[in-house]
Parts: structure tokens; sequence; C-alpha cells
């Protein structure tokens, strides 16, 4: 049996070696599957790493694609700081979105956009209101909640699927499960730059990631509720002996990542699809939980990690369009990375042993 | 002088390989840049795969005188938005976008690159450099319905339905009209997947319906999935989008196929001729080129595992379709609860086949949704 035990000093060292010797590995591994399957291996990497920042809207549709990863991510760290583990965001991204799209329908004619920050603050309480489920069950009958907040992502799924091909289909889609588009007021506009136009996507929902990120930092770094949060991570018997509410401190991280998770989903839609779809999410909720992690469960890392798995997503795009590689093998590519990044992150934290059974 | 006679001779030759050059720049080389965006990957065996043989004999039509680029495995959100615009923004000239969810994204794209042309497959909105290709897949099925009429012992057919809109549920209502055509006792039960494309779900729903003694499977998804259980299960079945026979040269009795083929190099040839357009088809419906047996979009693989006068009916109402001769949405249509449709001497038109939303006679249940 192999096991974990905690090293007693993380050697600072460590934190910036590891990392990079993981992308060197990757490299190196990446350089010999391109190689062996027949693809010019330097013009591959070329593609997946660097062509993503090779025009500026390229680059701004690496935000673009990073915008809902980073604010789920940064629900999520909070959840994770205090060991609970909310793996549903997907679904709480899908019903955040599906409460504020079915609000933004009911009034068809809305112009002003300060309708969007009331469709934010229902999204944020429709993946509350789905996180707070498995933060019930948890607080007050001990159920896991992994498995809860998992399951709930496939209900959500289907509740999407089954608004948008029932009440909310648009009676003129011929049939086809979509929604009306949604009113002006309703949707995020993209950025004008003078003199140059629109940038890619790019969109006046990245604001929100230029404001959550400090907020995030502050609050878990410089306030009591964070440091509360904390603590009940990294040593729950000294949580309680300190007198704090472990119950409270579950729902509310909870609450607020199932509420990030729902905002992601409100500005994704509203900027990008216009409307409601059966799928709204691509996975977002679940890549955010990589994100999370890889970013060390701060609000700087995971804006990085964020940017980083956006970057390669892209770049396995520009690498299917320009060299016609298929997108399985720049998947397995992608699989590789995390996993020399998650291992170094693993190693450095803990002692591996093998232990004979 | 000399010095204005050489001003005159390097000026000349300046021009004339600037002339040359823009000569040699229009007649020769520069292919025309054509883009394919995929949802899955070509290696599906159905939906993506027809389109892919599409494309091949896009290349080999036009060899040198076009460049294609197709992407994979592009879901139908904000991605399929980047994709197409990148698609664009690399000089492709016309970009096929091959799925119904692609039809926003398209429209987005489209609006910043009036320049370039699109082609929606399967969508129902057009503009200026939008237009909109279809096929009636309802054809084959109709055919479909024939065989299955008079192949089935047991009388229950089972169909694998994909999304309940009305691209799928006139399917169903022509499988019906053909089973009913020869056999009375028939009826159909479906199973709606919820999914295009999920082989495991296919198969349990193929497996469900031969242990509710269905003996003869259809579907409307794009795996080859319930084939694959027809021919472990012994029973009989239809291949959709490519000649699935490789997967059950036991069970498949033909597979209707998706043959895109022809539309593309015709589109693709009007672009060049100048002389692009979106049609100029009816409103209502979707797709302003909507081809069928008659046009080579739809076309159907070998009668197969059956006996020769079923091979030899099939094909006589093959022919009598391709020929139209043979309408299928004739009166009298009655709907599954007996309430007539249209009667006798009139039958729907396009518009009416895309709002069907009610199944009719020889079909079990209602229209979910």
């Amino acid at each position: 049996m192999i096991t974990f035990t905690p090293r007693d000093k993380v050697s600072k060292n460590w934190t910036i070696i590891a990392p990079i010797l993981s992308i060197f590995l990757t490299i190196f591994f990446g350089l010999l599957i391109f190689t062996f399957l027949g693809y010019n291996p330097l013009e591959t990497l070329y593609q997946i790493f660097l062509s993503p920042f090779s025009r500026i809207d390229r680059i701004s549709d690496i935000f673009v694609k990073a915008c809902p990863l980073i604010i789920v991510g940064i629900g999520l760290m909070l959840c994770f700081r205090a060991n609970v583990w909310n793996i549903g965001a997907e679904g709480q991204f899908i019903m955040g979105t599906l409460l504020a799209g079915s609000f933004a329908l009911l009034f068809p004619n809305v112009e002003t956009k300060f309708f969007i920050f009331i469709m934010i603050i229902i999204g944020f309480i429709g993946g509350a209101l789905w996180a707070f489920i498995p933060a019930i069950l948890k607080t007050k009958l001990n159920v896991n909640e992994i498995l809860v907040s998992l399951m709930l992502v496939y209900v959500a799924m289907l509740f999407i699927d089954f608004m948008v091909r029932g009440p909310l289909r648009d009676p003129m889609s011929f049939g086809f499960p979509l929604s009306k588009p949604y009113s002006q007021g309703a949707l995020i506009n993209k950025i004008p730059f003078p003199g140059i136009g629109y940038l890619g996507q790019l969109h006046y929902g990245i604001l929100f990631i230029i404001l959550l990120i400090p907020i995030s930092w502050l609050f878990v770094n410089k306030t009591l509720s964070g440091f509360k949060i904390n603590v009940l991570g990294a040593a729950p018997k000294a949580a309680q002996f300190a007198g704090f509410k472990q119950n409270t401190i579950t729902i509310t991280v909870l609450l607020i990542s199932g509420g990030l998770a729902g905002v992601a989903g409100v500005i994704e839609v509203s900027a990008n699809i216009g409307q409601l779809q059966p799928e709204v999410s691509f996975g977002y909720g679940f890549t955010a939980i990589i994100v999370a992690f890889l970013g060390r469960l701060s609000p700087i890392g995971i804006l990085f990690a964020g940017i980083m798995i956006a970057t390669v997503k892209l770049g396995a795009d520009n690498a299917q369009i320009s060299m016609g590689i298929p997108k399985v093998v720049t998947g397995l590519f992608e699989g590789i990375l995390l996993f020399f990044l998650l291992t170094g992150e693993t190693i450095q934290k803990y002692k591996i042993k093998w232990v004979g059974v | 002088m000399i010095k204005f006679c050489m001003r005159f001779f390097s000026l000349m030759a300046l021009s004339s390989s600037v002339l040359f050059f823009l000569i040699t720049n229009t007649f020769a080389g520069n292919p025309t840049k054509v883009g394919f965006v995929y949802l899955h990957t070509k290696e599906d065996f159905g939906w993506t795969m027809a389109h892919e043989m599409g494309r091949q004999m896009v290349e080999k039509h036009f060899g040198k005188d076009v460049k294609v680029t197709e992407v994979n495995n592009v879901p139908e959100g904000p991605d399929s938005t980047r994709v197409i615009r990148e698609l664009a923004k690399q000089g492709n000239e016309i970009i096929f976008t091959t799925s119904f969810g692609y039809m926003e994204p398209t429209h987005k794209v489209a609006k910043e690159f009036p320049n370039v042309k699109f082609e929606h497959i399967t969508g129902y909105k057009r503009s200026k450099n939008v237009a909109t290709g279809n096929i009636r897949f309802y054809e084959g099925r109709y055919i479909q319905g024939v065989v299955a009429g008079l192949m089935t012992k047991t009388n229950k057919i089972g169909y694998i339905a994909s999304f309940p809109i009305s691209e799928v549920v006139m399917g169903i209502n022509a499988f019906a009209l053909g089973l009913r055509s020869v056999n009375k006792d028939a009826s159909i039960s479906v199973i709606w997947v919820n999914t295009w494309k999920d082989s495991v779900k296919e198969a349990d729903a193929a497996k469900v319906h031969i242990a509710e003694g269905s003996d003869v499977l259809t579907q409307h998804t794009d795996t080859p999935a319930m084939l694959q259980i027809a021919e472990k299960s012994g029973v009989l079945g239809f291949g959709q989008a490519t000649d699935m026979v490789a997967f059950a040269p036991n069970a498949q009795l033909f597979s209707s196929i998706n043959n895109w083929g022809p539309y593309y190099i015709k589109k693709i040839e009007q672009l060049r001729s100048g002389k692009w357009n979106t049609g100029d088809g009816p409103k209502h419906w979707a797709g302003n080129e909507w081809g069928g047996l008659k046009s080579g979009m739809l076309t159907i693989s070998k009668f197969q595992n059956m006996p020769n006068d079923v091979a030899q009916k099939a094909q006589k109402v093959h022919d009598e379709i391709k020929s139209g001769k043979f309408k299928i949405f004739a009166g009298p249509l009655i709907d599954n609860k007996g309430k007539e449709i249209i009667p006798a001497g009139k039958s729907l038109d396009d518009g009416a086949l895309w709002g069907m939303n009610y199944y009719l006679m020889g079909v079990n249940g209602n229209v979910p949704g």
C-alpha cells in the first residue's frame, strides 16, 4: 500500500523547482508523443503554448475562456480550504444560469444595462440555493457532500434540458430546444477599443474578475472569517477548541462557492450565448476544480492557473486548425501536463512510502 | 538621354514584374480556402463521418484548387464562435458549420466578416452571407418502414430517437407511413435518449427494445451502437448517416447515407464562379437547399439480409420517391389519437413538416415536451 505522510516542512526551493520540473517533463513527453505520431513537435508545442499569445485578439480570447474558470475556481478555493468538497460547481453554474435566465426571459424588452446586475444577483442566489442542498444535508445529517453535490450536477443538467424543451422553449425555434434570445439589457457587451474595435470576444464580464481577485484575497488573508475557514481546513480539532462553528462555516463556504458558480454562468451566457440552451456549461465546473488546485488555493494562483488552462485549450484548437492535430492528441498532452503539475504539488507536501501489507 | 532611357526601362521592368506577379497570383495557385467545423470526430461512423466523406469528395474534385481545413470536436457554444472566427481570420472564403447548434455562432461571425460565405447545415436562419443546407432524411426512413413492415415477425418496431424536434418527429412519422403501407398490424415504440451521440445510451435503448419484443430496430442517433447490439442479439436494423454494414454484416437491412459531397462541391463551385447565393427557398422551413434522394444528397446502401421480393419492393418505393412520382406525406393522414391531419387528395407541404409535433397512426405514445 502507498501511504502519504505530510512533510513537516515544505522546502521553499521545491515550491519553485517542482512546477518548472513538471513543465520540462511535460514538454519532454510531449516531444516524444508528437514525434512518434508524426507531427512536427516544436511547431506543435508552439501552437499549444505560444500561438494563443501571438495576436492581441487571441490573448483576449484567453481571458474570455479563463473567466468562468477563475470565478468558479475562487469559490471552490474557499470550500477546499475549509475541507468541504464541493464537486458540484457544474450543477450550481447551470442552476444559477437557469434562474437568472428565466428571470431575464420574463422581461423581453428591457434595454437598461442595470438589469444585468439584477441577473448576477439572481444567478448568485440560484447557484447558492443549489449548493445549499448538500450544505444542509452535510450539517444536519452528516451526508457526504461529495456525492450529493456531484449527483445534483446531473439533476441540474436534466432540469435545464427539460426547461428549454418545455416551458422556456421559443415557439419560433422549429422545435429546437432553445429559449427566446435575451433582451438587450440582459446581454453583456463586448468591449470596444477606440481605433481597434472589438478584440475577439473580450467582454465587460472580465471586470468581475478584476474585482473578485483582490476581494477574495483580502477575505482569505485579512478577515476573521477567512482565518476561520483556513483553520477549519488545516486543523479541525483546533477550530473546535477555538469555538468556531463548523456547521456555519461549512454552509457559508458552500453558499459562496455555489453562488459564484452561478454568477460565472450568468456572465458566460449573457456575454457569449445570449439565450438558454440545453448545454450552457461545457464542463467549466469540473475544470475549475483543477484550476483551484493548480492555483494552490490562492486567488493569484487561480488567476494564473485559469489562464494556463485556457491557453492550452485555445492552443489545442489552434493546433487543430493549422496542423490538423486531433483533439484527442492535444487532450492527451493536456492530461500529461496536469498529471505532472499535480504530482509535483503532492510530492512537495507529502512523503510517499511503500508499505507492505 | 541615357539616364532617361535607363529610368524608362527600369520603370517598365518594375511595372511588368508587378503585373506578372498580379497575373500569376490571380490565375495560378491561390487555391480557394474552405473551412469545415465538425461537432464530433470524423471517426464517429455517423453524422460527422458523413461530412468528412463530403469533404474528401471536395478535395478529390478540386484537387489543388481548394485548400481545406477541418476542425473536429467543436462544442456548440462560445468555443465554436472562436473557432469559426479563427477560420474566417485565416482567410477561408467559405466555411461549412455542420451542426444545428452552430447557428448563432455562425451568424455572429458572419456579421463580422461580410465577405466570407457561410454554410450552416440544418439551421433555419439565413442572412446575406449565410446559407443553409439540409437533407430530407425522412425519405430514407419511409423505405425503412416498408422493409421493416415486411420483415418483422413480432410486429413490434423499436425506434431510438435523439431529441423531440420536428426533424426527428417527421422521420418517425415517415417510418410509420412506410410501415403501415405494408403491414397494418405493426407498431413503433420510441425511446428518447436525449443525445445525438452516446453509444452506451444508444446500446441500452436497443437492449430495452429487444427485451420488449422488437425484432427490427432503427435509430436517429449518430453511432453504430444499436446495430452492434442487433447483430449480437440476432435482430435486424438500419444504419444511419454512413453505411454501417461493417458493424452488423448479418443485421443491417440497409443504411440511409447522408451524401454531402455534391452539395459542398456545388456551393464551392458557385463561390469560385462568383455565383454563390443563399437561394430563394421559402422562409418557413429549415434549409434553403433541402435535398433528398432526387438530388443525390440522400442515398441508400445495398439491400441485404432480406428476401428478394422485399428488396424488389423496397427498390420500387425508392425509385418512386426519387422520381417524385410518390409523395410520402399525402392524405389522408390520421394522427395516433384518431384526429385527421389532412384529408385525401391533399398532402403536407414543407412548412407543415417543420411544425410536426404529433405522431401518426402506428406510433405508440406521445411526443414529449
